[in-house]
């Protein structure tokens, strides 16, 4: 849902993103650990600042405040409980406006005018993707609380995430529904103008066939449509088991809508696009007994998800999201590995994320690998009577 | 082979159902090219407004979630170039001038207040109809059906009587710029006012909505076994119902024969004593009666959910159609509706599912090259 023109400023906005991104990333190949020669911003004064951009305002505004109260609920529990190496952490917030332009000016200014040491953020993958080359090249860790897109972590040493990657959750979706669900006979709907629904869908095929599964139709739509009846109808006529429509809530609940009209009764199955309350304005009852996966649910029998999500509700009353959860998850990897650095500045907070063993978060337990990427499960959710709930969590293979 | 036909006429049910919905849209488009030569692009918008205008009437106007402060800012910027363009002509008489000033001032200082009125209002007005709505899902759908196309008609003369009428001998190109800007204003003013969010309601929901549409028609013919959606089935009959009056007021009556002569020379009706500025407000009604009709039907019906930029690519579709068809020629909106309608559904049911939106360009692109004047159209030539 994009006007074509801005779609387009947009897309050429992030190819003039992309291209710094490029060159840094053949010097870090090259360079290896270590981080060349500068050592990004050290602490001088009493707190330790840092820094983080998200989406305050715009389309994704949600997104930047679920995230924001969970990151800020984790520094209150640091600062409470002594901080970090006795200082304070100061927590430096600059919105991006959801614009791949100001998300890397607002961390250029964080880091030349505010002199953090380490940076959180953004959420959408494109955000992240602007941002992280400059992190890169002024040797400032940055950790992405919930950026899936696998390109996001191949910038650089520096950069780091705690989600875990878009190929993941589609091998999740695709066990769940192999093993759990009992499903031979799979369809896929995806939205062909979005990299994530497409390489879901992609990754869900290869892995349902491989555990020897078929996939007996698969159809595209676009993210502006608001007909898919067409698609549906040739899906009904491939008699699928399950329907995996890995897109976001926007146009799954519509989807869903239409296919419940025209007869299809089949759960359908998707990833975290799905996690929003808004799915059940377009959707109403037509996605009651279907599945997704996701970081994080709130009804999870977990010492560690309860307290976090008790101490949100008192912080800020009702449920927390999934974002707030990595929000929160991000937060603590940080503090925790600038605990065990051995001082607060670039090269040494990097080492020491890059060396985080079986983390206990609230979105799981977390181990950074190789690639700087978060190896830990996935939960899987039912949607009733207009909740997500709990059904069972997908270990790492 | 029992199956594969089956899927065909199932195809072909969601083509041509999709197609009337084009087909309500394409019409207006053509009608307003006819009189007035040129392409209203505002009219996809008007469509969006018919979906919201649905919206409010079935759950009620607290769906709307209005921004007042957008909605003021949006309100002054429009009142300020109201007020510059007032300007131009006889704007240099000072005395005229500071009246002028003082006026949209006033206006200005009073738009706070003024919004919330208004608001208030809507909202008691939306109300009484919500609640007659939520008898049954006749009265309500029918209800809501009426409060659309009456909105949407006087929404279209409105927007022909400030944006168009005032630039009418300037040409058509700034009279296709003007509706351009006419369309960014209602899709992203739309946006401001009302968030991005996308919204959604059905029919189903109205008591009595389950049995009458929610229900599938079950079809036998011959051999083969049809389910039709009973949504899909209403959206058709009224497309057919709507389009039987549209042609019935322009072949039949005065107005409608005052339209034909200012579409076939507007200069030599206006000497035959013809109103022209009455005819081209009433194709302007005409037009965008439909357009919020479609709206309401196609999404209280069949599709449901819908956002403020929805009519971008409806209205550019739709557009297509008319020109499929033969711009100016109502028949050929009807056809080229249909056929676009139909060869969508089938992209979309075929393994070039994402192909689906480009063949409505790629009928274009060979309509122009092989048929410029479409289907139905006749090619003349301009005389300068």
């Amino acid at each position: 849902m994009h006007f074509p023109k801005r779609w387009l400023a947009g897309a050429l906005l992030a190819v003039f993103a992309l291209l710094p991104a490029c060159n840094t990333t053949g010097g870090a190949g090259g360079g290896g650990t270590g981080g060349g020669g500068g050592r990004g911003n050290v602490v001088t004064g009493d707190t330790i600042p840092i820094g983080s951009y998200l989406s305050m305002t715009g389309s994704e505004a949600d997104f930047g405040k679920q995230t924001n109260e969970g990151l800020s609920l984790a520094v209150d529990q640091i600062n409470g409980s002594g901080g970090v190496k006795g200082k304070k952490i100061a927590i430096h917030l600059e919105n991006d406006e959801g614009d791949p332009a100001k998300a890397a000016s607002a961390v250029t200014k964080l880091i030349t005018n505010d002199k953090v040491v380490a940076v959180v953020g953004e959420v959408a993958s494109s955000l992240s993707l602007a941002a992280a080359p400059i992190c890169q090249s002024n040797h400032v860790p940055m950790v992405t609380p919930s950026s899936t897109n696998v390109k996001v972590t191949q910038v650089g040493d520096y950069i780091f995430r705690v989600c875990f990657i878009d190929p993941f959750q589609a091998y999740v979706v695709a066990k769940f529904a192999h093993d759990n669900l009992k499903v031979n006979n799979a369809a896929i709907f995806v939205q062909n103008d979005s990299a994530y629904s497409k390489d879901f869908g992609e990754e869900f095929k290869k892995n349902f066939t491989q555990m020897g599964g078929t996939i007996v139709a698969e159809a595209a739509y676009a993210g502006t449509d608001t007909d898919f009846k067409g698609q549906l109808t040739k899906i009904q006529a491939a008699r699928p088991e399950a329907i995996l429509v890995p897109g976001y809530y926007k146009s799954v609940g519509a989807i869903a809508k239409q296919a419940r009209e025209l007869g299809i009764t089949v759960p359908l199955l998707g990833g975290d696009g799905w996690d929003s309350q808004d799915i059940f304005v377009t959707a109403g009852n037509a996605l009651e007994g279907c599945y997704f996966s996701d970081h994080m649910a709130v009804d999870q029998p977990d010492p560690t998800v309860q307290a976090f999500v008790s101490a949100y509700q008192k912080k800020y009353g009702g449920k927390p999201g999934a974002l707030a959860a990595l929000g929160y998850d991000a937060m603590n990897i940080l503090a925790d590995a600038m605990k065990r650095a051995d001082s607060l500045d670039g090269p040494a907070i990097r080492d020491a994320l890059a060396h985080t063993q079986n983390f206990k978060g609230v979105t799981g337990t977390i181990t950074i690998n190789s690639e700087r990427n978060a190896e830990k499960p996935a939960v899987i959710l039912q949607i009733r009577g207009r909740e997500f709930k709990y059904v069972t969590t997908i270990q790492h293979p | 082979m029992g199956q594969s036909l089956q899927l065909f006429l199932q195809q072909l049910i969601n083509g041509i159902e999709l197609g009337s919905v084009y087909a309500l849209i394409a019409v207006g488009y053509t009608m307003v090219y006819g009189v007035l030569k040129f392409i209203n692009f505002a009219h996809g918008d008007v469509y969006m407004v018919g979906a919201f205008m649905g919206l409010f009437v079935v759950t009620g106007f607290a769906a709307a979630s209005v921004d007042r402060q957008a909605m003021v800012i949006v309100l002054a910027m429009i009142l300020l170039v109201t007020f510059l363009v007032s300007l131009r002509g006889h704007g240099r008489d000072p005395k005229r001038l500071a009246a002028r000033i003082v006026g949209f001032g006033l206006i200005l200082a009073l738009l706070g207040p003024l919004v919330n009125a208004l608001l208030a209002f809507g909202t008691r007005m939306m109300g009484g109809l919500t609640a007659a709505a939520q008898r049954s899902v006749l009265t309500g759908g029918l209800l809501a059906l009426l409060v659309c196309i009456v909105w949407c008609a006087l929404l279209g003369v409105l927007i022909e009587r400030a944006a168009y009428k005032p630039i009418r001998s300037a040409g058509r190109l700034t009279a296709l710029i003007t509706a351009i800007g006419v369309s960014l204003l209602l899709e992203n003013g739309g946006q401001a006012v009302f968030g991005a969010n996308p919204r959604a309601y059905s029919l189903a929901t109205l008591p009595g909505g389950q049995q009458l549409i929610g229900a599938s028609l079950n079809l036998h013919l011959g051999s083969v076994a049809l389910s039709v959606n009973r949504g899909q089935m209403i959206v058709l009959v009224a497309a057919i119902v709507l389009v039987a009056a549209l042609l019935y007021i322009v072949q039949k009556t005065r107005l409608g024969k005052a339209m034909r002569a200012v579409a076939f020379d507007r200069e030599a009706a206006a000497l035959m004593g013809i109103n022209t500025d009455t005819v081209i407000a009433f194709t302007f009604f005409l037009g965008s009666a439909l357009a919020g009709a479609a709206g309401f039907l196609n999404y209280g019906l069949t599709q449901f959910s819908f956002d403020t930029l929805t009519g971008v690519m409806f209205g550019l579709k739709a557009f297509v159609a008319a020109v499929l068809g033969g711009i100016g020629n109502l028949g050929g909106a009807v056809l080229g509706g249909v056929i676009m309608g139909v060869a969508e559904t089938f992209v979309a049911g075929s393994p070039f599912s994402s192909y689906k939106d480009a063949i409505a360009f790629v009928i274009l692109i060979a309509i122009l090259l092989f048929r410029p004047a479409g289907l139905l159209g006749r090619f003349t030539v301009e005389k300068v």
